[in-house]
């Protein structure tokens, strides 16, 4: 009931009214709720500085082979390096190197590909598993929400990281168990978070309104309901990302992950270099920084994207 | 129904005798685990012939919204149990089921809600909601059912129609939004139309622009209103026969002037007792009925307006009035108000 302009005559007045006013109404028109939520992202400095983080750890991901000065698995330090005398930052290896005289910055470099490889498909393979039952929940409710929900509830029983340490044990050190068991853990998230935000829509007075012109179910679930509850997921999504980097280099941390133990991980990294701990912090400090700053990048978008996209927040 | 005059005459529909929609003895109760059961609705009948409309009016909590709502076979299957019967047209809508009553909503009968705010999905374009239904009913194509969608929304005044079809309904003011309701209701031109408040979330002079469009695009074509309010103004200006509600039944039912002109239920003297008056003194008091819906009496041991009623004795206790014909009137009271008040002549 915000809206109190008298009807129709500014909007007559605005598209009758001088050619550079045509100009500006014509641009408003089409914008979507979407759009507004990005101008209102646009004008917050947290937001700005997650995606400046993103951007960085995703090109940095992308651009891996041009931006790093060795190759990740060259060892230009090979013969100076010995178990107690590993050099940290220096002007030529900006992070030093580590235990086998491998270049640290460049394997920080290439970890950032990992990283974002299993977050990215482990983010798509729950989202889209846990999107579909939500939904199955959400549409059908009955005994077919009462089932999907009790699966959830006996999934969310067990802790998550236990739970991944468990499916990925099962599974086999591989790349690909970790991304599943990684999955696996946050389809229940999905899951309660849609059909939740679809409960709360069902009687919303549009869906009435919508029903009253004899739209079919199924065009009133995924047409009108599923796309209004699908803010909270989107936000869900880039704050997965984040616990995913986390989970990954936990579970590889853990000697999870498996495959070539050449290939720099950032959670491998942290796990090797726990007998240096003494002599050669940086080796830790800086994989671990990397970790930190990819997932502080997703949690602060994320939360201001809670935000913005938040009803509350609408005019 | 008195005087039956088809209003648009040159709609002439095959006359079957019978009105277009029936509602005879509806009944909605709310059944909860747990909870009492609430009879939201007992009893309601009446008829609307094709082309005429009828207003039900009452206050907040009265039923006449839930009434609508079973009329439409909106109400959540669950939870609700509806008795009685409601023929559109002859057919029997509470025996049909799902599937079929959905093909005749919005095709044979439509409804606008009561605020234009929330009944619009706000994240789709209004031109994709005002389509939707041209294509669900009338099998057209994407392309045409945008030109139709364009023409309808020319037709109940949004300017610039093409290009408020990429409008969100954000961008819309509240009128705008309830005329591109309306359009959506009247896209397949449905024989019945159901307005539940269409006027009550908007401005003064809006909801005035509003009720004009309502006579001139539904009165005014031979499409059968049914026009859910508590404003009698509303009413007097649209409505050719009037029920009044209260608590869930109908209290009584008379034509348009015969209500205005002879209350005779003490609700509804009440009511049109309470409207202020431009003619009134100055600094004359208004007269609200005493006390609040919340205060009734259930209909099983007696008259539900009984608690508030300035005409109660003992005989509105005990057994509920049953509607009997007073002088032309359907009204459910022991006393009616008859010929104590002088007929006042109004409007």
């Amino acid at each position: 009931m915000s809206d109190r302009r008298p009807d129709p005559v500014p909007d007559d007045a605005a598209v009758t009214g001088p050619p550079g006013t045509v100009e500006h109404v014509a641009e408003e028109h089409g914008t979507s709720l979407g759009k507004q939520a990005l101008d209102r992202l646009r004008h917050d400095p947290l937001a700005l500085v997650g995606l400046l983080l993103i951007l960085g750890f995703v090109s940095v991901a992308v651009f891996a082979p041009w931006l790093a000065p060795y190759d990740p698995l060259d060892r230009p330090g090979q013969g100076v390096v010995t178990p107690t005398n590993i050099p940290g930052p220096s002007a030529e290896h900006w992070m030093g190197l580590d235990s086998l005289g491998r270049d640290e910055l460049s394997r920080v470099i290439f970890g950032a590909r990992q990283s974002l490889l299993v977050g990215v498909v482990s983010l798509l393979l729950g989202a889209s598993v846990g999107i579909a039952l939500g939904l199955l929940a959400g549409a059908f409710g009955g005994w077919v929400d009462a089932v999907v929900m009790r699966l959830t509830d006996m999934m969310l029983a067990v802790p998550g990281l236990l739970f991944a340490i468990g499916i990925a044990a099962v599974l086999g050190q591989s790349l690909l168990s970790v991304m599943v068991a990684i999955a696996v853990i946050n389809v229940p998230i999905f899951v309660r978070l849609l059909r939740g935000s679809m409960l709360a829509q069902r009687n919303a007075d549009y869906v009435v309104a919508v029903r009253s012109l004899g739209v079919r179910d199924r065009q009133v679930v995924l047409g009108h309901v599923l796309p209004n509850s699908l803010s909270p997921v989107i936000v869900q999504g880039t704050l997965t990302l984040a616990t995913a980097i986390i989970d990954a280099a936990a579970l590889s941390f853990l000697g999870l992950s498996g495959g070539d133990p050449g290939v720099p991980e950032w959670g491998r990294m942290l796990a090797e270099t726990q007998r240096f701990l003494a002599s050669a912090p940086h080796l830790a400090f800086f994989p671990g920084i990397a970790i930190v700053l990819a997932a502080l990048g997703f949690t602060l978008l994320g939360e201001s994207m809670r935000e913005a996209l938040d009803p509350k927040y609408r005019r | 129904m008195s005087g039956a005059t088809v209003l648009g005459g040159e709609i002439g529909r095959p006359s079957t005798g019978e009105p277009l929609l029936q509602v005879r003895d509806l009944g909605v109760r709310f059944t909860r685990r747990g909870r009492a059961p609430v009879q939201a609705v007992d009893g309601v009948s009446f008829d609307v012939a094709a082309g005429r409309s009828v207003g039900l009016v009452g206050e907040s909590g009265s039923g006449k919204s839930v009434t609508s709502l079973a009329v439409m076979g909106l109400l959540p299957p669950r939870g609700v149990e509806v008795t009685g019967s409601v023929r559109l047209d002859g057919t029997e809508l509470l025996e049909l089921d799902d599937a079929a009553r959905r093909d005749l909503r919005g095709a044979d009968m439509a409804m606008v809600f009561q605020d234009p705010m929330s009944s619009l999905n706000p994240v789709v374009q209004v031109g994709v909601q005002v389509t939707e239904v041209l294509r669900r009913h009338r099998g057209m194509g994407r392309a045409q059912a945008r030109d139709e969608a364009a023409d309808l929304l020319q037709r109940v005044g949004i300017p610039e129609p093409r290009r408020r079809l990429k409008d969100y309904p954000h961008q819309l003011s509240g009128g705008m939004r309830q005329r591109a309701l309306i359009a959506m209701s009247l896209a397949c031109e449905p024989r019945l139309l159901i307005a539940d408040e269409p006027t009550t979330a908007l401005d003064v002079t809006i909801q005035a622009q509003i009720l004009d469009l309502l006579r001139e695009l539904v009165v005014g074509t031979g499409t059968s209103l049914v026009l859910i309010t508590h404003d009698l103004g509303v009413v007097a200006g649209l409505c050719d026969d009037v029920h009044v509600m209260y608590s869930g039944r109908i209290v009584e039912s008379a034509g348009r002037r015969e209500l205005f002109a002879r209350p005779e239920h003490p609700y509804t003297g009440g009511l049109l007792a309470s409207v202020p008056r431009l003619d009134a003194p100055r600094g004359e008091p208004l007269r609200p009925i005493p006390g609040s819906p919340t205060l009734t009496r259930p209909w099983g041991t007696g008259c539900a307006f009984e608690p508030r009623c300035t005409r109660s004795d003992d005989a509105c206790v005990g057994d509920a009035p049953p509607l009997e014909t007073v002088r032309g009137h359907g009204v459910r009271c022991v006393h009616p108000l008859g010929a104590d008040t002088p007929a006042e002549e109004t409007r």
